[in-house]
């Protein structure tokens, strides 16, 4: 099956300004931990690193532009392995 | 062997471009790797049989017959580790579904043929290093195939062997499973559309997702338990902070689903023949496909009700019971399907239709006692007494090694071109079923009564049931020896077969048996519904 | 079999599926640091404190950079420009090495304090520092071993674009061993965080 339309390039440009936000997002998280959240601070982190790795996802492994399935594949995985810790945790949390 | 009719091709097994056994060893073709599959996997079946005779054999009577307890441990263990990693997950994908998903959906072979075959040359490496366990180092491993900590942390015994046997087949399912998602996803026949594919594929896409995601969980806590053994990292052991049923969580997030690893395509293959032997359409094929995703999916989310005893929370305990019901209902709906194909069809009993229903009657029987463990209540008396282990046979052998029969029994003329004895085929399954129902359902009732699992000895009261159970042993094992005989016998000898001999209307049917090398000519382009059966079909 | 059809989106999926059993690989891991964090919060603090902030951001920033660097080759090799690809390539590698020599040294200066699973000193710390520091080097170190696998990969690839077999009509294994790339990047994204700035 050779897949006649043609391929989307990123261009060089987009990934630079790609690396920048995740420099600038690294750069955020490890100043965010000098200030103390107590409890949050996991969630903070997380939080961060999962708009960080997301931006690896759309864009440098190109899920932005590639054919739907991909996407969805990531999605219902994440989601299972977000529901499996989470069902962990309903041992853990409530014993 | 004739030449594949109205073809110039040759047939798979007359395409020899190596020499001698390399033709197997090298092949990339679907078709020889599935029967590569087959070899490795009746023979370790046979071999893992034999350790349960001998369990059986031991527990004829109480106290020591014929082994100790050390000894007996050891054997439990390995026909576990056996009869789990190597025959019952593997077994039907890695059979049927090399062999077939390529022909029931027009493809001439899998996604990546190469990594088809280093899939095989991985598993016989993991088969390897489990027979390796029994003569190393400390002796054969006795944690019982479910490794739990913390004995599995102490043992002496070549634990870290039959751990990494068990990595080792993991890493061959998950690349199959790997396969068998490309393939389905990419290498449908034109105007195969998703719900015009047929309902073997469908289990086997569902079973592939669960092989994909759940077998690396297993791998890395395979490596925790080994770095527990060797490095002391603490996961698990108290006296470092660590949580022994944080073990049993992982190694159920995996060992559960990897039970729909073994029904699924077993439900597969006997949706595939009672059409065929009813002559009639599936009933309810959308509500059959989309419950094999069911089951996959929520069969996710089911793993703590091994674990009801544990000391698991009891949010935790309601929530897995409940789950656990949910569960059976897309199982169920299969099974109202299943009949409801066969109402009013023209029911032809041959070998596959026998083993298909008597599947449907033991899987049920298996799957109904499941709730009985599932309920909480009665959990805690019946936990890890005979009743469980009568509970996962049903479910696993008169579910999934029945299935394989059924499948056996259904493609053997198109895989070797040749048909067996049906009258013995027949015979053999009598034999089987009344050796496996005698076999198996004493211990439902001593278990019930308080007996013990995993125990070498046990009280008098016991006895009977016992007894009548390796009685049944015995009948059984005749009745499979009878019907691996007849069907190696006709594999050179038997009559030749049509390349329809059950007018079945899937894709297989439509080419020679034994199929040619590349499988089809042409590529068919597909524009009926699967199980389209006309009122005359003539065979080909 | 003829391969007259080659099926680049095939290919490429079935590296994606391949890349979801690792991500369930390190999942397990994560699934135990979040048991164990949850436990012994005051303890992970404690013990994160031994590691270098400093030295894991600048591990970050690496492999941030080498993502970069392999979707950039991509670009380039997707332009026909072969030179500039296998430069980036190298420079993916290369950033790799520094990586892992960052690492050497990480560990080298933790075992010069008998900082590892079953010493003395360990025995003799608070349950969840023991656990912190069993996490740290099981979660690292299997991110280690995927960095070279990563390196082999990319070694692999960087001949096959020198020999022109890798092409701008024929990248689907730059693609996928970039892929591979980025799954080790997106791992070390979150055990950053997780490991380094436990506040």
């Amino acid at each position: 099956m050779n897949d006649k339309k043609k391929h989307h390039i990123s261009s060089y440009n987009s990934h630079l300004v790609v690396l920048i936000a995740l420099l600038v997002l690294t750069t955020i998280t490890v100043l965010i931990t000098e200030i103390n959240f107590g409890t949050f601070s996991v969630g903070v982190a997380l939080a961060v690193a999962m708009i960080k790795g997301g931006l690896v996802l759309t864009y440098f492994m190109h899920l932005k532009y590639d054919e739907m399935v991909f996407r969805i594949m990531v999605l219902l995985i994440l989601l299972l392995f977000a529901i499996v810790v989470g069902i962990t945790f309903i041992d853990y949390f409530l014993r | 062997m004739e030449s594949s009719e109205a073809t110039n091709q040759k047939t798979y097994l007359q395409h020899k471009p190596y020499k001698g056994i390399l033709n197997w060893l090298l092949s990339t073709d679907h078709k020889r790797i599935g029967l590569l599959y087959l070899y490795s996997i009746m023979a370790f079946f046979l071999i893992a049989a034999i350790f349960g005779l001998l369990m059986r054999i031991e527990k004829i009577a109480p106290g020591e017959t014929i082994m100790g307890p050390q000894t007996y441990n050891g054997i439990f263990t390995l026909h576990g580790i056996i009869m789990i990693f190597i025959i019952v997950i593997p077994g039907l994908a890695a059979v049927f579904g090399n062999f077939f998903l390529p022909l029931l959906i027009g493809a001439r072979d899998v996604a990546f043929p190469r990594l088809n075959l280093f899939s095989w040359y991985i598993y016989i490496a993991g088969t390897i290093l489990a027979i390796a366990s029994q003569f190393v180092g400390g002796g054969a491993p006795d944690t019982g195939w479910t490794f739990y900590v913390p004995y599995s942390a102490e043992s002496s015994t070549s634990v870290i062997w039959a751990l990494t046997a068990a990595f080792v087949l993991g890493f061959s399912s998950i690349l199959t499973g790997l396969n068998f998602i490309v393939t389905i996803h990419r290498l449908r026949a034109p105007g195969m559309t998703w719900f015009k594919m047929p309902l073997f594929p469908w289990s086997i896409y569902a079973t592939a997702w669960i092989q994909v995601l759940a077998t690396p969980i297993i791998g890395i806590t395979l490596l925790m338990v080994i770095a527990e053994r060797t490095l002391n990292i603490g996961f698990f052991d108290p006296a470092l902070g660590g949580d022994p049923v944080l073990f049993q969580h992982l190694f159920w997030i995996y060992s559960h689903p990897a039970v729909y690893i073994m029904i699924l395509p077993a439900m597969g293959v006997v949706t595939e023949i009672f059409p065929t032997f009813s002559q009639k359409p599936v009933f309810g094929y959308t509500a059959i496909a989309l419950s094999s995703i069911a089951i996959a999916a929520v069969g996710y989310f089911v793993w703590g009700h091994h674990m009801f005893t544990s000391g698991i929370s009891y949010w935790s305990r309601w929530f897995f019971s409940f789950l656990t019901f949910i569960v059976a209902v897309p199982s169920a709906i299969k099974v109202f399907n299943w009949v409801s194909t066969m109402y009013g069809g023209s029911i032809d009993m041959k070998p596959p239709l026998l083993y298909a229903i008597s599947f449907i009657f033991l899987f049920m029987i298996g799957g109904l006692s499941g709730l009985a463990l599932g309920a909480l209540a009665t959990n805690v008396h019946l936990h890890d007494t005979s009743f469980v282990v009568a509970h996962f046979h049903y479910i696993v052998f008169g579910g999934m090694g029945f299935g394989f029969f059924a499948g056996l029994h259904y493609w053997y003329p198109k895989m070797y071109g040749r048909m067996y004895n049906v009258r013995l085929a027949n015979i053999a399954w009598g034999i089987l079923f009344l050796g496996f129902n005698l076999l198996y359902f004493p211990l439902f009732v001593i278990g019930l009564q308080g007996m013990p699992r995993r125990y070498f000895d046990y009280f008098p009261e016991y006895h009977t049931g016992h007894l009548l159970s390796t009685i049944g042993a015995f009948i059984l094992i005749a009745g499979i020896v009878l019907m691996l005989y007849n069907l190696f016998y006709h594999v050179k000898r038997g009559e030749k077969a049509s390349a329809n001999p059950w007018k079945g209307v899937t894709l297989e049917w439509k080419v020679a048996s034994p199929p040619p090398h590349e499988n089809f000519d042409e590529i068919p382009v597909v524009t009926e519904q699967p199980y389209t059966f006309k009122s005359t079909e003539s065979d080909s | 079999m003829s391969h007259d059809m080659r099926d680049d989106i095939g290919s490429k999926m079935g590296m994606w599926i391949f890349i979801f059993t690792e991500l369930f690989l390190f999942g397990g891991l994560f699934l135990v640091y979040a048991v164990f964090r949850a436990k012994y919060s005051a303890d992970f603090h404690v013990a994160a404190e031994e590691l270098n902030v400093f030295v894991g951001t600048m591990n970050t920033v690496i492999l941030l950079v080498s993502s970069a660097t392999v979707a950039m080759s991509i670009t380039a090799i997707q332009r026909g420009n072969k030179k500039l690809a296998m430069r980036f390539i190298i420079a993916t590698v290369l950033l790799a090495g520094v990586f892992m020599v960052n690492k050497y040294f990480e560990w080298g200066h933790k075992f010069e304090y008998q900082l590892y699973p079953g010493s003395e000193v360990m025995k003799n710390m608070e349950h969840g520092e023991i656990l912190f520091f069993s996490l740290y080097y099981m979660m690292t170190g299997l991110h280690a071993l995927h960095v070279i696998v990563g390196v082999v990969l990319l070694a692999v690839v960087f001949f096959r674009v020198k020999q022109g077999v890798v092409n701008s009509d024929n990248y689907v294994f730059l693609e996928n061993s970039g892929l591979y790339w980025h799954l080790v990047d997106f791992i070390w994204i979150f055990l950053f965080p997780l490991l380094y700035l436990v506040t």
